[in-house]
Parts: C-alpha cells; sequence; structure tokens
C-alpha cells in the first residue's frame, strides 16, 4: 500500500509525467464535458418545446439517439470510428481534431451529458406554472425577455436536484475515458495494477478518490439547492 | 370621451361560443364590475382585453386608439407586435391566482417588469416598488421575501403592487378574491376599495356583489356570452329589470 501511495501518488493526483493524469484529468473531463454541455442544452432545451415541428423534432432525434445508446459506444464511434473515416483523414482541422483521444473523448462526453441535460431542462421548463408564463406576457414581458427573466431562472432553478444527479451519473461515466487511452483516475489504477499486483489497493484508492469526488459534488449541490430553490418555500 | 371602448366583441372555442358580442365603454376613472355565473364568458371578456386570449371578432379602443387586428389561420391576432406589448404595458392585470413569480422575491416581482419593459432604472424602480407595497398595507421587511413564504391575501396584494408598478391607465381584476380564504377577502377589498376612491380606471370581474355595488360606477351583467343587462349599480343591482339577472342577484345576495 505504502509503495503504491509513494510511486503513484503524482499520477494518482494530477500528472504522469508529461500530462494530466488521475484526479486532475478526470476532473477536467467533468468541467469540460459539462460545461459544453450545459451551454449547449439551454437553447436546445428551448428549442425541444418548439411549437414549430422543424425545429421541435431534431433536437428530439438527437437526445433519442444519445439517450439510446450506450456511452461506451459513443465513445468509441467518436474516437476510432470517425478518424476511420477518409473523409475526415482528409480535412487537416477534423484530422488534427479527431487523432486526439481526450478531444474525441470529450466531444463523446459533452454530446451525451448534453442530451439528457436537454432533456431535464425541457421538463422543468414544461413545469413551470402556466399562470406565471400568462402573468409575464400580460406584464409585457415577452419573447426572448421571458425566456431570460421569467422561464429560464424558474426552470434551472426547478431542474437543480435533478441536474445534480446528472453531473455525479457523469462523473462515474467518466471512468470509460480510460479506453481511449484518456490517464484518468481509473487509468492510472490500471497501470499501478499491473506494475505491483497490487489490485485491491490500487483500485481502492481510485475508489476512494471517486467517494471524495462525489462527496463533495453533492456538497456544493445541497449549498445550491439551499441558495436557488428557497424559493418553493417551507412546504418544500 | 372614453377611456376604452369596446364592441362587438366575439370569442368562439371550438363550436363554443363564449362571447356573442359583448360591448362596453368606460370613461377615465369608471369602475365597471363584470358580474354573472361562471361560464357567461366575463373572464374571457376582460383577458381579450389584454390579448391573453384572442377575440374571433371585434374592435378595442383605447383612447381613440384602435387596436389593428388581422386575420390568421387561428382566427386573429394584433397586426402590430410593438402596439400589442404597449396596449399591455398600459393595461395591469391581477389575477384570480396571483400569478406572482415564485422565483422572485416581493421586490424583484414588483420590479422587473417597469425594469425590463418600461426601462425604469433600478433605484427609481425600488423606490416605487416599497412606496406601493406600503400602498397595498404590507410590511416593508416581507420585500425580500418569495412569495411562497406569504399568505394568499398578502400574495394578491403583491400582485396589486405590481400592477401599480406598471403605473397602468387601466387596471383589470379577474376575480381578484375567488381564490382566497373568507377571512382574508376583507384586506384585499379594501385595497381595491382605495384604489376605486382614487379614480383609477378599472375593470373587475367579481362575485363580491356587495363590494360591486359599493364601489362600481357601472355594472354590467353577462349572461351566456352577452350583455343582459348593465348600469349603475343603484339601477342594476338594486332594481334589476331582466329576470336572469333578478334570478341571479337572488341566488347571490343571501
Amino acid at each position: 500500500m505504502i509503495e503504491i501511495l509513494q510511486e503513484y501518488w503524482r499520477p494518482f493526483l494530477w500528472s504522469d509525467g508529461y500530462q494530466l493524469s488521475g484526479l486532475a484529468m478526470t476532473l477536467w473531463l467533468l468541467t469540460a464535458s459539462i460545461a459544453i454541455g450545459f451551454v449547449a442544452s439551454l437553447p436546445l432545451s428551448v428549442a425541444r418545446l418548439s411549437r414549430y415541428r422543424l425545429v421541435r423534432w431534431p433536437v428530439q432525434f438527437y437526445t433519442y439517439i444519445f439517450r439510446g445508446t450506450p456511452l461506451y459506444l459513443q465513445l468509441l464511434i467518436c474516437y476510432t470510428g470517425i478518424y476511420s473515416l477518409e473523409a475526415v483523414r482528409e480535412q487537416p482541422l477534423l484530422n488534427d481534431f479527431f487523432r486526439d483521444a481526450l478531444n474525441c473523448t470529450i466531444l463523446a462526453f459533452a454530446l451525451n451529458t448534453c442530451a439528457y441535460t436537454t432533456e431535464i431542462f425541457a421538463g422543468a421548463i414544461r413545469n413551470i406554472p402556466y399562470g406565471e408564463i400568462e402573468a409575464a406576457k400580460a406584464y409585457g414581458l415577452t419573447g426572448w425577455r421571458m425566456y431570460v427573466y421569467v422561464i429560464m431562472p424558474s426552470a434551472l432553478r426547478r431542474a437543480l436536484p435533478y441536474y445534480s444527479n446528472e453531473v455525479i451519473l457523469m462523473l462515474h461515466s467518466t471512468t470509460l475515458a480510460f479506453t481511449a487511452t484518456v490517464p484518468d483516475i481509473l487509468k492510472v489504477a490500471r497501470d499501478a495494477n499491473a506494475a505491483t499486483f497490487l489490485t485491491f489497493q490500487s483500485f481502492g484508492i481510485a475508489a476512494l478518490l471517486y467517494l471524495l469526488l462525489s462527496f463533495t459534488l453533492i456538497g456544493l449541490f445541497r449549498l445550491a439547492e439551499r441558495r436557488w430553490l428557497a424559493f418553493l418555500g417551507p412546504a418544500r | 370621451m372614453y377611456k376604452l371602448t369596446v364592441e362587438g366583441l366575439y370569442k368562439r372555442y371550438g363550436d363554443i361560443e363564449v362571447l356573442k358580442g359583448v360591448s362596453l365603454k368606460a370613461k377615465k376613472g369608471d369602475v365597471v364590475s363584470l358580474i354573472g355565473a361562471s361560464g357567461s364568458g366575463k373572464s374571457t371578456f376582460l383577458r381579450c382585453l389584454n390579448f391573453l386570449e384572442i377575440p374571433n371578432a371585434g374592435t378595442i379602443t383605447l383612447d381613440n386608439e384602435p387596436i389593428r387586428l388581422e386575420p390568421d389561420d387561428h382566427g386573429l391576432r394584433v397586426a402590430d407586435d410593438k402596439q400589442l406589448q404597449h396596449l399591455r404595458t398600459r393595461l395591469a392585470m391581477v389575477f384570480q391566482h396571483f400569478n406572482l413569480w415564485s422565483h422572485m422575491t416581493v421586490l424583484e416581482n414588483i420590479t422587473i417588469a417597469p425594469r425590463r419593459v418600461l426601462g425604469v432604472n433600478k433605484q427609481e424602480a425600488e423606490a416605487r416598488a416599497r412606496a406601493y407595497l406600503d400602498k397595498v398595507g404590507l410590511p416593508s421587511h416581507l420585500a425580500d421575501q418569495y412569495p411562497a413564504f406569504l399568505s394568499g391575501g398578502q400574495q394578491q396584494r403583491v400582485a396589486i403592487a405590481r400592477a401599480l408598478a406598471m403605473e397602468p391607465e387601466i387596471m383589470l381584476f379577474d376575480e381578484p378574491t375567488s381564490a382566497l380564504d373568507p377571512e382574508l377577502v376583507g384586506e384585499v377589498l379594501k385595497v381595491i376599495q382605495s384604489l376605486a376612491e382614487e379614480g383609477r380606471t378599472m375593470l373587475m370581474v367579481t362575485h363580491e356583489m356587495g363590494f360591486a355595488r359599493e364601489v362600481s360606477t357601472q355594472v354590467v351583467f353577462l349572461h351566456q356570452g352577452r350583455v343582459e343587462e348593465a348600469g349603475a349599480p343603484s339601477k342594476v343591482l338594486v332594481n334589476p329589470q331582466s329576470e336572469r339577472l333578478q334570478h341571479f342577484l337572488s341566488g347571490n345576495l343571501k
């Protein structure tokens, strides 16, 4: 146990010598994919509820595909599948992007979490009491003003408990990154295991790191809920 | 000159005709009470005035400025979005179920539309909001509360303050006390009465006959989408001519 810690504490935490690894890499994967997914899901969730079929259907199709297939498969297609296409390799820009494992991994994760987040936000928008929308109209808060001041602030708050779930699940999903050679916590644990054969200890350390991350995230979300869900009232 | 003129307002949902040509005129300072059984179309009529419902036919004129309507697939729509926006800032609505924005504090509820629609600056809007909170009789420490922490009567008074903060030309009240516990009705009626006495132009859908008689300058009795009887409360409510109104009032004034 001590040997593993002595030898591998640095890769487990932030660097394997020439790039980010372990905890730092896992955190980077998580924040990058969550951030992209969040930003993209805001307009997509609005589009998902559009009254125009031509706007609504493509988004529905996208979330259907990405929620209906395993993340591992999506990662494989992004990482190996797309690069196997000649058309992609011929384009210098695409070639550079898809040759990099980390790019492919973040793209796959972001597309996946964005699909779930879009549905979560769309559900929250749908759950806003209709009277509040009507009041917004009656007071001239129409069009973009309605979304910016009434619908989105209310929906994002209401979505918080479901969104925090999605973030924790995404944290656990980042463990797939090692299959694309990205040195996250699990990859370091596998390296440590292969070098020392201290299997229980290697994976045990990884598990502790994930637990630590999960509890920190849960704590942060609890604070956020206390602040932003207070409006639901004393009876909540 | 009339502040508000409505002529031949007609509204249909599918095959059901809710309003069959309702007309109404109100001068500045008038308090018009709309009464009638449920389903008579009085709420629909009120909601047509600020186009929460789009009428199928009819004209609405505010200060000699007719609201231009044009036909589309669903019936009519307001031809000019700017005119609609402007109209809605001149008519402020108080809803039966308050419809406060639950994620905003009381102060934010009252300041958001003046700030974001009328372009009033923050300090000015907040000063206005506090003045109107005081006017509807709410203590200033409630300003930072969320609506869910307030009683129904307090919420409705916040909603009235929200309407007042728009400094509207006409206030529309859609059964403002129907969702309140009986012991909370009085506090809200008192506020509305004080507004009526200030000479504000108001249209009010109500089931409170005693209140209507006391504050209105005009009472309109709707029956099945038509104006059955209209006039001063001293005439219409005290000495009703039509049999239906007599029947309606005998059921109401117990």
